[in-house]
């Protein structure tokens, strides 16, 4: 009986959604017809067409695969600091309290004007992967840090009665507490960082790279072309989302993490 | 061996415990009661080594501790078996859930399970543990009467010839035990035996 109900929301979400693109992608249409000019608003019939032009060549795919290593790279890098941190900012509370300003400087702060000043210093093929870990590496440490205050200290007593050996109580406690605002972190994370990214590599344009190709776009005025460059952004942010967060939900059920816990982290 | 000297317990200004002094019988159950709020709970985390004491020193020799706390404690991220096979192999654990009436609920998490076959779980693994020594802390509460009957019986028969300390508000309870102790509050706590 739970199964089905389960399985009829499940339906009901998915219809939900598709209807709700669709209505979106319709009001799309409707302007771009309404303004009837391909270089201020093209249509989405247009902006396809030129994705699949554009998907048809080489070059595509390799500024497409540049772009997302760097954009990986940068989340990759924040992750591990992002924890890291987050280990013994929960553990060390001087070191909270002189971190803590800093992450709350580097929220605050303008993406552009990171970009601009990190541009003095860094190659501007590096660059985004440099931004990439500034914004994804706060909202990490943060998640992650919370999830480790949040971990039940009545089962660390349990863990001190039975003698639980540091590798177990990671193991047993602090990874299954410590996952939802994991996931939580990583989902909300990733979506920045495609942004960011691709913010840095339109201030820097690397040789190769999405954001270049998108500053191209508006030089040129080639609106269709900077529409089918972001729907390529778009597709890469969803695909890659969706499997990262399909692994790391895999994982979470490799350390007992429930499947009910996962799903309202992400909730 | 299992002994208090002068032992201190003060959250903030306020004195839990006072100066409070005594030796515990091995292999004998040793029931403590007293009014609520006396410090009774403190004093046997003090025991088990989860507390420290503000003052005062205190030796337990023994090696395996177990605990019953009042509430069950389970790691919700598993099932009933796998709570209790995180201290034991899973055989031990499968007999002492079959023992509290729970063979049917082995692979059932914390949230599918009630408040008393929770805490009837907890009580599985602090027994599947093989404790040289036991603490408990009403560790019937939630259970319903017939139920309470029944576990108490099965757990003191367990107990039987270990050392045991077990803080409770339940006569029932003190059928079982060998040494009742009263704990009187500060100033100058003490452990008075009641039971002859």
């Amino acid at each position: 009986m739970t199964n089905t109900k389960s399985r009829g929301f499940k339906i009901y979400k998915i219809v939900t959604l598709i209807l709700s693109v669709l209505f979106w992608i319709g009001v799309w249409a409707l302007f771009s017809h309404r303004v009837n000019l391909e270089f201020l608003l093209p249509s989405p019939k247009a902006t396809v067409i030129a994705l699949t032009e554009l998907a048809k060549t080489p070059e595509f795919w390799q500024i497409s695969g540049l772009s997302l290593l760097r954009i990986l790279s940068g989340i990759l890098i924040a992750v591990a600091l992002g924890t890291i941190f987050a280990v013994f900012t929960a553990n060390i509370h001087t070191l909270d309290s002189l971190l803590s300003p800093l992450m709350t400087v580097v929220k605050a702060t303008p993406i552009a004007s990171f970009i601009i000043l990190a541009l003095l210093w860094i190659d501007r093929n590096t660059l985004p992967i440099f931004i990439t870990v500034l914004i994804v590496l706060p909202v990490v440490w943060s998640n992650v840090s919370a999830g480790i205050r949040s971990v039940d200290r009545g089962l660390l007593e349990v863990a001190k009665i039975y003698r639980f050996s540091l590798g177990k109580r990671i193991i047993k406690i602090y990874l299954p507490s410590v996952m939802p605002y994991f996931l939580a972190a990583c989902q909300s994370a990733l979506g920045m960082a495609w942004k960011a990214g691709i913010a840095a590599e339109v201030l820097c344009t690397p040789e190769s790279a999405i954001g270049t190709q998108i500053m191209n776009s508006k030089v040129y005025i080639e609106t269709t072309e900077l529409f089918a460059w972001t729907l390529a952004v778009i597709i890469l942010s969803v695909i890659i989302e969706k499997l990262l967060i399909f692994g790391l939900k895999k994982l979470a059920q490799g350390l007992h993490v429930s499947r009910k816990e996962v799903s309202d982290a992400n909730a | 061996m299992l002994t208090l000297e002068n032992i201190t317990l003060k959250y903030g200004k306020n004195t839990v415990l006072d100066r409070l002094s005594y030796s515990f019988s091995e292999g004998r159950i040793t029931a403590i009661v007293g009014e609520s709020g006396v410090g009774k709970t403190s004093l046997v985390n003090i025991l088990a080594g989860l507390l420290r004491p503000t003052d005062g020193s205190f030796t337990n020799t023994h090696g395996k501790i177990s605990y019953i706390f009042q509430e069950p404690r389970l790691f919700p991220w598993m099932t009933a078996l796998e709570n209790v096979a995180t201290v034991s192999d899973e055989a031990k654990g499968r007999e002492m859930l079959t023992l509290m009436g729970l063979e049917d609920s082995l692979d059932k998490y914390p949230a599918e399970l009630s408040g008393g076959m929770k805490q009837r779980v907890s009580i599985a693994r602090a027994l599947a543990y093989e404790p040289d020594i036991i603490f408990l802390d009403e560790p019937f509460r939630g259970l319903d009467a017939e139920r309470r009957h029944n576990v108490s019986k099965t757990v003191f028969e367990l107990l039987r010839g270990k050392t045991a300390i077990i803080v409770t508000h339940d006569e029932a309870d003190l059928e079982y035990a060998d040494i009742v102790l009263k704990l009187s509050p500060a100033p100058e706590s003490k452990l008075i035996r009641i039971d002859n």
